[in-house]
């Protein structure tokens, strides 16, 4: 009757309360610090970036483990990125201004009707031609820090650009390129673990071409250009490809 | 209402509980009745549409999770569940909340193997039979493997009866077994019709637990028997925090790594502490009216199977 009607409501106000602070402390890390965010405890974070290698390994399409691996092992390098970005004028402004590279953002025809081989038509041709979009970049989730959510964020936009600076396709060999000139670059663990890892499922000849080519120039690449979060691309898609690659120093292609 | 916190809001953000109450103080004048999901505080309504939404979300990668969460030892579980409710051919049952299937093929797999041992026993009993009453017994075996036994699989989510119905036809379950799209708190089914109601691991879910106890007494024949497999309390104090700190800190690690949902796995931790122990879920039990009402702990109480008789 009545009776069981009121046990079947959910319990006291005041309980919940108490309940519901004690194991939020012990449940999360803290408190959200920017939408989509999910604190993390250390426990978590080390499981996370353990699980999401392996499963990164099994199974390298999956794009959103190598986003979590980056996420939870890029707690050195994310920080020594920010600053270099602040210690600089263009990136300085990047950090204030925080502009996203999204398809609501960026006014495709007008790039399309750049000249050939300025940054704008090189980037749209990129993305035709490999048929990708900037909008399919996991937003940061396990950064418990707002700005370095950001420098995160920034660095997984930009990536398609340096497809486009490197002139790397984005099949296995061409991602594996790009990531040896990303962890020289950032030195965030994931692009390391992604650059040592990614070649066990290519064949020998591609094994190769990687080894004695392409790795040795986006080694010297990564070590000559300077930081390519630095560069406020959105303001240069007038510069053509090649002068923006000797402005950053990355080395002419193979 | 949050949006008016703003300058207050790094105060406050150092005790979560005042800004939740404020939060919950303004969504509560806004909605109807106040509930819970997890460890938030919403409406009814709320809770009903971000449950449904959950279990959208995770209806693909249920069983992988389930496995991965348990280590397998939900099957075990199960496979009490079925031994307990020990039906006999001819029993109809009701799955609520059954979703993917799991209790649906133990129960068709138990009737199978009691109905192939009945007939056995009989040939045994009369081995002087004629062969053509021999063969008129396998006749009926197989005309009536299950020996006129059904189940029927009740789920208020669209996606995970889609995946049950998926699992049934890969592992060949046809016989005996329906698929209803339905409302623990509002069956779609007359009085008086099941021989036994189950309803594992879902009744945590709804929202109003009384009312879903009222109509599993209502659809239930009398002499009818209800049983409730679910996540209760543990006791035992080490248990009990190895237990939460593998609930709190690996589960939803899985949950990211496994379905790529985070929140989902995180939800569902949060609402096995939400739900009542062993003693509280039993006298509701007795409040929707039913008799000899007992529980069994299984894993040192992580899960309890709870039973009722209509009288």
């Amino acid at each position: 009757g009545r009776a069981g009607l009121s046990r079947g409501r959910p319990r006291e106000e005041e309980d919940e309360e108490e309940e519901e602070e004690e194991v939020m402390m012990e449940a999360e890390g803290g408190f959200p610090l920017y939408p989509g965010h999910i604190p993390t405890s250390p426990l978590q974070k080390a499981l996370l970036a353990a699980g999401s290698a392996l499963a990164a390994l099994r199974d390298p399409y999956r794009h959103d483990m190598v986003a979590v691996l980056g996420e939870t092992t890029g707690c050195l390098a994310l920080p020594s990125l920010r600053d270099k970005m602040k210690h600089h004028p263009e990136g300085y402004r990047i950090l204030q201004e925080r502009p996203r590279i999204r398809l609501s953002t960026l006014d495709m025809e007008r790039l399309r009707g750049l000249p050939d081989g300025t940054l704008g038509r090189e980037y749209v041709r990129f993305l035709e031609d490999n048929k990708v979009s900037p909008d399919t970049r996991m937003p940061a989730k396990f950064v418990d820090d707002e700005e370095l959510a950001y420098v995160i964020q920034r660095y997984r936009e930009v990536h398609d650009l340096m497809h486009t600076l490197l002139g790397m396709p984005t099949n296995m060999l061409g991602e594996i390129v790009v990531k040896w000139f990303e962890a020289v670059q950032t030195g965030l663990p994931m692009c390391i673990l992604g650059a040592a890892f990614g070649p066990v499922r290519l064949n020998t000849r591609k094994l190769q071409v990687l080894a004695t080519e392409l790795v040795p120039w986006a080694i010297r690449s990564g070590r000559n250009a300077s930081c390519i979060l630095n560069i406020y691309y959105e303001q240069r898609w007038e510069q053509s490809v090649e002068s923006l690659r000797e402005e950053i120093g990355i080395l002419p292609p193979p | 209402a949050a949006a008016g916190l703003g300058p207050a809001r790094p105060f406050l953000a150092r005790r979560p509980g005042a800004l939740r109450a404020l939060l919950g103080l303004a969504r509560g004048l806004a909605a109807g009745p106040q509930t819970h999901f997890g460890f938030q505080n919403v409406s009814e309504e709320e809770r009903r549409e971000k449950i449904y939404q959950v279990f959208e979300n995770v209806a693909e990668k249920y069983d992988v999770m389930n496995d991965s969460m348990t280590l397998g030892i939900h099957r075990v579980w199960k496979d009490i569940l079925v031994h307990k409710m020990n039906p006999s051919p001819g029993t109809l049952l009701v799955d609520v909340a059954g979703g993917t299937g799991d209790i649906a093929f133990r129960f068709i797999n138990y009737v199978r193997s009691v109905r192939e041992r009945q007939l056995q026993q009989k040939l045994k009993r009369h081995q002087n039979l004629s062969w053509q009453e021999i063969s008129k017994s396998y006749e009926e075996e197989r005309v009536k493997p299950l020996g006129d036994s059904q189940v029927v699989v009740c789920d208020i989510n669209k996606e995970m009866l889609k995946v049950g119905k998926q699992r049934a036809q890969h592992l060949g379950y046809s016989e005996g077994l329906s698929w209803v799209l339905g409302n623990a708190e509002e069956l779609p089914f007359d009085d008086d019709k099941f021989d036994v109601y189950t309803i594992a691991f879902g009744i945590r879910n709804v929202t109003r637990i009384d009312l879903a106890l009222q109509e599993a007494y209502r659809v239930l024949k009398p002499g009818g028997r209800f049983l409730c497999l679910e996540f209760s309390h543990v006791s035992n104090p080490l248990l009990s925090r190895l237990y939460d700190l593998y609930s709190f800190q690996v589960i939803p690690v899985l949950g990211e790594i496994i379905a790529g949902d985070w929140k989902s796995y995180q939800y569902l931790v949060e609402s096995i502490r939400r739900f009542p122990p062993q003693e509280e879920l039993k006298e509701m039990i007795e409040d929707a009216g039913f008799f000899k009402v007992d529980y069994q702990n299984l894993s040192s109480g992580i899960v309890a199977i709870h039973s009722g008789f209509k009288l």
